[in-house]
């Protein structure tokens, strides 16, 4: 027995090593110490501050989503979800809500465009690319019908309402926001590793009918996936307000594409099955990290585009060719 | 112990769309049987399963279970009831862990929240060890041999605390020691007052295990046997309406001196060690030995799926050099893959579709698909190989095995190619279509083809080689001629951990 858990140990740090997590975070420190040592300006806070700002939103994304593509789905909706959520959320401030309900608001907002996405997609059986594309084009018609095509602002620092900025920087431009990403991100691990709804999910993405003939109600719990999904697009809406303030209808398409490229890189495969959100963080921190990183060296943000969609297919070719070799 | 009926099934009639699966099929299940359930393919005991356990609803009939009328509406309900099986897909996830896989939906929490490994790990290892079986809990079930994948699925339908268990062809994919554990495991579910409904096509097995046979044919009831009272003649009359013989072959209708046209030579890689052999015009060399003993792998190498790390191969005296399927295509070998569905055919395509598919260069003029040649030459291989389809624009999933078979045959003719290599030509395959399948591989021969065949069963191999190979563990370690050939030799080699070499010097 002891033996047993010894090799299980030294086996666990050999796929560990092999794993694209493992990979990921290697390249995420190569590519944070390639900038530091090109540029000196960008050895600062205030990057590290640009850094996490750049995270925010886009890691809540990813980390819903990852949800949604372990279980051999994809949610295009995400993006303008987030929007349409936010966008209502300021619509109902400027109705006199207190902030603190506009921010649960938001919240279920999602979980409810979320629940939509599930029940098409479990209950009528329509393709999820095709189900969560109608609803990224209702969310995002949706924002602009209930906003009047008027952009809507959130609170700022300072206002009575403006506390809620505290959440993800302090007055003195402390990052906290890094922190609740991190938390959401360890509650998100735990989920989908150490309980049934996470357990379920795998084998839905692994072998859909399997489960299913198992006595597992696969519908169900592949609903919970885009609720989920939809819940993160809420409290990424949430990071977007309290980063930029003004939010414009009509945005937010093409968000979601930046969120799933994240889940690629961080290793995590769009047939289902596999997948972590520690993986998920890793990738979304690599984009931004080339995003911030990339002017700093002279290039132009647009290069970031450029860099990403390479970074993007190395990760999956070393990916496809890993598990090849299985 | 209490041997009265658990299960009864009366007069359950099923329809898909026009196709009437079910017509008054009729099962009677006591505690503590073996009770075999036996057909061709299509005769509807799969479809009898599933409405029992909920997966498909009856359109009539009764069950009673334990006494009591039910009609399960989902597998989970018939599950809870107590009733398990052992599906013939193999129906696990692969990214799970073994003991994740075999306590799907039953998980244990701890604080009612989190998934506890730790426990189902043990309790999996326990059921294992009662068992008698060798299998990590936490290794994921991805990673291991199909046979021993088969066992996880047995071991969760049994660790069910179930009172039925069924299963639906379970040994198509076990070797011969996996098959005896998987009987040892049936005789204790049995002793246990367990009743067992048992789906096979192996007479064999039937014989050596069941108490009870229920026959069905196109989804009616024919009968109910005692299994000591029975003949195999006497099944195979009520499951086809008419007599299969299968016996050996007795001696090889190719001369030893029969012109090579395939020579293989220190065929090696990472599953294959070392294999040399010649396959002469006209012959069927058989491929016998277990579950991963590299034949299929070898088959894949010499079809240029898999790259080798040294070795040589010759066709017609010729050397050479195949490291893409489209090469050995090329060269006129073809290939007959063991999983059909996935590497065969097409399943959503036409049958003229399949039929050209390798060859669809020679239907081509002016960049267009000349598509009534294509049904031409499809209808010709349809009356050669009678096919039995509506026409050539059948759809192949709507075919039966045995002739979603002959359409890859069919395939690789279209294709001319010389030597075909049949991976498990008859698996999944009714007692009908095989005896076709096989005068058909008889019809290739004489007219101057040659059949590598690859074959799990020992009847198969005896009945069709010329000359066999037996291989284990990666190499060649025997080869016989059928006239010498026997089930217990074949055995013999094929259980051979040491290699061929030592066993020659030991005799």
């Amino acid at each position: 027995m002891k033996s047993n858990s010894s090799n299980g140990f030294i086996s666990s740090i050999k796929n560990a090593v092999a794993s694209q997590r493992f990979i990921a975070i290697l390249a995420l420190v190569a590519i944070y110490i390639f900038f530091a040592v090109s540029s000196e300006s960008f050895r600062s806070t205030d990057t590290l501050v640009s850094i996490f700002d750049a995270s925010y939103y886009i890691g809540f994304l990813a980390i819903g989503v990852t949800f949604v593509i372990i279980t051999g789905g994809i949610d295009l909706s995400i993006g303008t979800v987030m929007m349409c959520a936010a966008i209502i959320g300021g619509v109902l401030f400027q109705m006199g809500l207190p902030i603190w309900l506009v921010l649960i608001a938001i919240i279920a907002i999602g979980g409810l465009f979320g629940l939509f996405n599930g029940i098409l997609i479990a209950k009528f059986k329509l393709p999820p690319f095709i189900a969560t594309l109608g609803t990224m084009m209702i969310a995002q018609g949706l924002g602009s019908i209930i906003s009047n095509v008027q952009s809507v602002t959130f609170p700022l620092r300072g206002s009575d309402a403006g506390y809620y900025v505290n959440l993800f920087r302090l007055p003195n431009n402390f990052p906290v926001g890094i922190f609740v990403l991190i938390g959401f991100a360890l509650l998100a691990a735990l989920v989908l590793n150490k309980t049934k709804i996470g357990r379920y999910i795998f084998a839905i993405g692994s072998n859909r009918e399997a489960t299913r003939l198992s006595g597992v109600n696969v519908n169900r719990w592949e609903t919970v996936a885009y609720i989920i999904s939809g819940l993160f697009a809420g409290i990424a809406g949430i990071a977007y307000a309290a980063t930029y303030t003004t939010i414009l209808p009509g945005e937010g398409a093409g968000f979601e594409l930046d969120a799933i490229a994240g889940v690629v890189i961080g290793g995590t495969s769009l047939s289902g099955g596999i997948g972590s959100i520690l993986g998920t963080v890793i990738g979304v921190f690599i984009m931004s990290v080339l995003k911030v990183g990339l002017p700093y060296i002279d290039l132009q943000p647009h290069y970031q585009l450029f860099i990403t969609g390479i970074v993007l297919i190395i990760a999956v070719y070393f990916d496809v060719r890993r598990r090849n070799k299985l | 112990m209490n041997h009265d009926t658990i299960l009864e099934m009366k007069e359950i009639d099923k329809s898909f769309g026009v196709v009437k699966a079910l017509k008054k099929a009729n099962l009677i299940l006591n505690r503590g049987e073996v009770h075999a359930l036996m057909g061709e393919n299509g005769a509807g005991k799969s479809t009898l399963v599933k409405v029992l356990t909920g997966i498909h609803h009856r359109d009539a009939g009764n069950i009673q279970y334990e006494g009591q009328p039910v009609a399960f509406k989902n597998p989970k309900e018939s599950q809870d009831a107590g009733i398990s099986v052992v599906h013939q897909e193999l129906n696990l996830m692969n990214h799970l862990t073994v003991a994740q896989n075999v306590f799907i939906g039953r998980e244990s929490t701890k604080a009612r929240i989190f998934t506890d490994d730790h426990y189902i790990n043990r309790k999996t290892a326990e059921l294992f060890k009662l068992f008698n079986m060798d299998i990590d809990p936490t290794v994921k079930v991805g990673k291991l041999s199909v046979g021993k994948q088969q066992m996880v699925e047995i071991i969760k339908a049994v660790s069910m605390e179930a009172k039925v268990v069924i299963f639906d062809e379970p040994t198509a994919s076990l070797t011969e020691t996996e098959i005896e554990e998987l009987f040892k495991i049936i005789d204790k579910l049995k002793s246990n007052n367990i009743a067992i409904v048992y789906i096979s096509h192996r007479m064999d097995e039937i014989f050596k295990i069941t108490d009870k046979i229920t026959i069905m044919r196109d989804g009616e009831y024919v009968g109910q046997v005692e299994t000591r009272e029975t003949t195999k003649d006497e099944l195979i009359n009520m499951m086809v309406g008419r007599v299969v013989y299968e016996d050996p072959k007795l001696e090889p209708n190719v001369d030893q001196d029969a012109e090579v046209v395939l020579s293989v030579r220190n065929l090696s890689n990472k599953d294959v060690k070392n294999v040399s052999f010649d396959l002469r015009k006209g012959e069927i060399l058989g491929f016998s030995g277990l579950m991963g003993a590299g034949r299929t792998e070898v088959a894949r190498l010499i079809f240029g799926a898999d790259a080798m790390d040294s070795g040589e191969i010759h066709i017609n005296g010729e050397k050479v050099i195949i490291s893409t399927p489209k090469d050995a295509a090329d060269r006129g070998i073809g290939y007959l893959s063991e999983d059909r569905k996935q590497f065969g055919i097409v399943t959503g395509m036409s049958v003229a579709d399949n039929v050209v598919q390798p060859s669809l260069d020679k239907y081509v003029k002016n960049m267009m698909i000349k598509d009534d040649r294509i049904h031409e030459i499809s209808e010709k291989y349809i009356d050669d190989l009678n096919i039995k389809t509506s026409s050539t624009k059948q759809l192949l999933r709507n075919l039966s095995g045995g002739n979603q078979q002959k359409v890859v045959i069919a395939k690789w003719l279209e294709h001319n190619s010389d030597i075909l290599i049949f991976d498990e030509p008859t698996r999944g395959i009714d007692v009908g279509a095989k005896s076709e399948i096989y005068s058909l591989m008889n019809r290739l021969v004489e007219t101057g083809k040659s059949i590598i065949m690859i074959s799990s069963e020992l009847t198969e191999i005896l009945r069709m080689s010329d000359r066999i190979i037996v291989m284990c563990e990666g190499r060649k370690v025997k080869e016989l001629s059928i006239d010498e050939a026997t089930q217990e030799k074949i055995l013999h080699y094929a259980t051979a951990r040491e290699g061929g070499d030592m066993l020659e010097k030991q005799q």
